[in-house]
C-alpha cells in the first residue's frame, strides 16, 4: 500500500478527479490529438500562443488517474512559458519519468509527484502522452501523436 | 449451479470443483512465484495460459534428446522427430473430432490459420461485389485479415450485430446472410465477453446461404469439447499457447475438399511434391500449407498440451471453470461500483468489467501490487469497447488452475482499489 500510494499521490487523485483547463479552447492557434494504443487513452490539446508565448492552454479526452493528472498539472504548468520554456520542461519531465541520473525535480515544481513513475515502467506512456502531445502541437504537427 | 447454455457443466458434490485443483497446480512451475511478494494469482489466461511441467519437459526432452529437422533425414534422429511431429497430427485431429490427418494443418496460430484462409480461400473465392461477414465481438485478427481482403477484391464487410449482454442476434445475422455472402468468419467464444455464439444454428444459417464459416476458436478449445464434424463448420482455428501449449504455433483445421482446392499460402521447401524451373508440383495436404522447416519443437509441445489437457478431461475442466465463473459473477455483482460486460446466458469463464470512475489502467496496476495478474485494455476488440461505450476494460479470465481462493483475493484487491480512489 505505501508503494501505491507514492504512485497514487493526494496530488496525482486530485487532478484526476477535478482536472484542471479540461475544457477546449474556441481561439486556439495550435492543438493536436495524442493516443495510446495500449489502453486507448485519448488526449486533445488546445494551445493558444501569441507573440511566443503560452497564453492559454485546455485538454479534452479520457484517460487514467495517470494521465488525466498528468494532462492536467502539465496545463498549470505551462501558462506563462514561453515555447522554448515549454519545450524545456518536456525534457526535464521525460528525464524524470524515465527515472534518467540527470532527473532535476528542482525545476519542476509540482510535477516531481511524478517520480514514483520510476518503479512503474508500464505507466510511464501513461504520465507522457500529454506531453509528447504538447510537442506535437508546438510543432504544428497534424498527426496523432501515437505512444506506440 | 447454474448450466450455461452451450456449456456442459456439471454439478459436483461438494458444490465447488470436481477437480482436483491443488494437484493440478503442482504442474506449474510458475504459479509457485511471488510477485511484489504476494503469491501470484493468474487471472489472464485468455491472453495466455501458464504451462505445466508436462509440456516444458517435452519442449526440454525435444531438443535434448531428439532434436533434428522433420520429413528429411533418413537417420533415426529425424525418424523420431517426424514421428512426434505426426503424432501430434492426429491427437490435434482427435482433440477436435476431424475426420482425417489431412484436415490438420500446423501454423504460428490463431492470426496466422485466419491469415492462411483469407489469403488462399479468400484471394481465389472472393470477387468484387461479394461480402464477407463477421461479427460484432471479433478479435482484431478476425476482422483485419477480412478487410485487407475486401480492399484488395473490392469486396464488402458486413457485422452481424450483438445485444447489450453481448449476444449475437441470430435473426439480424441471418438477415444478413445473402446470395452474395462468400463467407462468415465468426468467434466460438469471445475474448472480451466470454460469449459462447450458438454455431450449429450459424454454421446452418450460412451453409443454407452456400456461404463457407471460419470458426475463430482460440478461446474454446481449452474450456469446452469442440467436434468440427459435429459442428459442420468449413475451417476452425486455434493457438496453442492459450491452450497450455507453447506460443508461436497454432491449428488450421479445414474441410478437406475445400484444403484441396485451395493454392498454396507460402512457397517453399516440404510443400512441394517436384520442383524444375519450369513448374513445380505441390506436395499433398497438410504439407502444402506447411512451407519451410516448421515449429518442431512447438508442435511437440502442443501435442504434451492437449495429452494434459485430456489427462485432467475437458468435462471436468469446464465443470471447474463454470463453477469459478459463477462464483466469480456473484463476488463482482455484489460490489456496487462494479459493472460487469458480457453477461450473455452461455459464457466461458471470463469476467470483464470496469470500476465505476477508476481507469481500467490503474485497476490494474493496484491488483498487480497485489500479485494479481489481470488484462487491461481493448483485449484486441476495439469494436466491442466502442460498442459498450468505454475505452477499455478489466478482464480476469479463469483457468483450470485457478481457483475460489483466488477470486476472493481478486474481490479484495478491487475493494483496496476502490479505497484508493474513494
Ligand atoms: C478470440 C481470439 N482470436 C484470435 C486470437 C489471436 O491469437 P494469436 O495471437 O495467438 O494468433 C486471440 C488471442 O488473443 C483471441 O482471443
Amino acid at each position: 500500500m505505501s508503494d501505491l500510494r507514492e504512485l497514487y499521490q493526494e496530488v496525482i487523485l486530485d487532478h484526476q478527479r477535478r482536472p484542471r483547463n479540461f475544457h477546449r479552447l474556441e481561439d486556439a492557434n495550435r492543438q493536436a490529438e495524442g493516443f495510446n494504443p495500449l489502453c486507448g487513452d485519448r488526449i486533445h490539446l488546445y494551445l493558444r500562443i501569441e507573440d511566443g508565448v503560452v497564453k492559454d492552454v485546455g485538454f479534452e479526452g479520457s484517460g487514467c488517474a495517470i494521465s488525466t493528472a498528468s494532462a492536467s498539472m502539465m496545463t498549470e504548468s505551462l501558462k506563462g512559458k514561453t515555447e522554448a520554456q515549454a519545450e524545456e520542461l518536456f525534457e526535464k519531465f521525460h528525464d524524470l519519468v524515465m527515472g534518467r541520473q540527470q532527473a532535476d525535480p528542482a525545476g519542476l515544481g509540482k510535477l516531481a509527484v511524478f517520480s514514483g513513475l520510476r518503479e512503474y515502467p508500464v505507466r510511464v506512456k501513461c504520465a507522457t502522452l500529454a506531453w509528447h502531445t504538447l510537442r506535437a502541437a508546438l510543432q504544428g504537427s497534424l498527426e496523432t501523436v501515437a505512444t506506440e | 449451479m447454474k448450466t450455461a447454455r452451450g456449456i456442459d457443466a456439471r454439478e459436483s458434490p461438494d458444490g465447488g470443483s470436481s477437480c482436483d485443483v491443488q494437484r493440478i497446480r503442482e504442474d506449474f512451475p510458475i504459479l509457485k512465484q511471488l510477485i511484489h511478494g504476494k503469491p501470484l494469482v493468474y487471472l489472464d489466461n485468455a491472453a495466455t495460459t501458464q504451462k505445466p511441467r508436462q509440456v516444458i519437459e517435452s519442449i526440454v526432452s525435444f531438443y535434448s534428446e531428439e532434436c533434428s529437422n522433420v520429413h528429411r533425414g533418413v537417420h533415426l534422429l529425424s525418424e523420431r522427430a517426424t514421428r512426434g511431429f505426426e503424432a501430434t497430427r492426429s491427437s490435434v485431429r482427435r482433440f477436435i473430432h476431424a475426420r482425417d490427418d489431412r484436415e490438420i494443418v500446423f501454423v504460428r496460430g490463431a492470426t496466422e490459420a485466419i491469415n492462411l484462409v483469407a489469403c488462399s480461400y479468400g484471394r481465389a473465392h472472393v470477387r468484387a461485389g461479394d461480402e464477407v461477414l463477421v461479427t460484432a465481438m471479433e478479435h482484431h485478427s478476425n476482422i483485419v485479415p477480412w478487410q485487407m481482403l475486401c480492399a484488395e477484391k473490392g469486396a464488402k464487410l458486413r457485422v452481424a450485430p450483438m445485444n447489450s449482454k453481448g449476444e449475437l442476434l441470430l435473426e439480424e445475422y441471418e438477415r444478413l446472410l445473402g446470395p452474395r455472402t462468400c463467407l462468415v468468419a465468426v468467434t466460438h467464444v469471445s475474448n472480451a465477453l466470454g460469449t459462447v455464439n450458438p454455431l450449429h444454428e450459424i454454421v446452418e444459417m450460412a451453409h443454407r446461404n452456400g456461404a463457407v464459416v471460419l470458426v475463430d476458436g482460440a478461446q474454446a478449445v481449452q474450456h469446452m469439447r469442440v467436434d468440427v464434424q459435429a459442428l459442420d463448420c468449413d475451417f476452425y482455428v486455434f493457438s496453442g499457447h492459450k491452450i497450455y501449449g507453447p506460443t508461436g504455433i497454432g491449428v488450421l483445421y479445414g474441410r478437406e475438399r475445400l484444403l484441396e482446392s485451395m493454392p498454396p499460402y507460402q512457397g517453399g521447401g516440404d510443400m512441394i511434391a517436384s520442383v524444375t524451373f519450369e513448374k513445380t508440383v505441390y506436395n499433398k495436404l497438410p504439407y502444402k500449407f506447411e512451407a519451410g522447416t516448421p515449429d518442431i519443437a512447438g508442435v511437440i509441445g502442443l501435442g504434451a498440451a492437449i495429452d494434459y489437457l485430456q489427462s485432467v478431461g475437458i468435462e471436468k475442466i469446464t465443470s471447474h471453470e463454470q463453477d469459478l465463473l459463477h462464483y466469480g459473477t456473484s463476488i463482482l455483482e455484489g460490489m456496487p461500483e462494479i459493472r460487469i460486460l458480457g453477461t450473455a446466458a452461455a459464457k466461458t469463464s471470463v469476467l470483464s468489467f470496469t470500476v465505476q470512475g477508476i481507469h481500467p489502467h490503474d485497476v490494474g496496476t493496484i491488483l498487480d501490487q497485489e500479485g494479481i495478474a489481470i488484462r487491461t485494455g481493448h483485449h484486441c476488440a476495439q469494436p466491442v469497447m466502442d460498442f459498450f461505450g468505454v475505452p477499455a476494460t478489466a478482464r480476469a479470465s479463469l483457468a483450470l488452475y485457478n481457483t475460489r481462493d483466488e477470486l476472493d483475493a481478486l474481490a479484495a484487491a478491487l475493494r483496496k482499489v476502490i479505497e484508493v480512489f474513494s
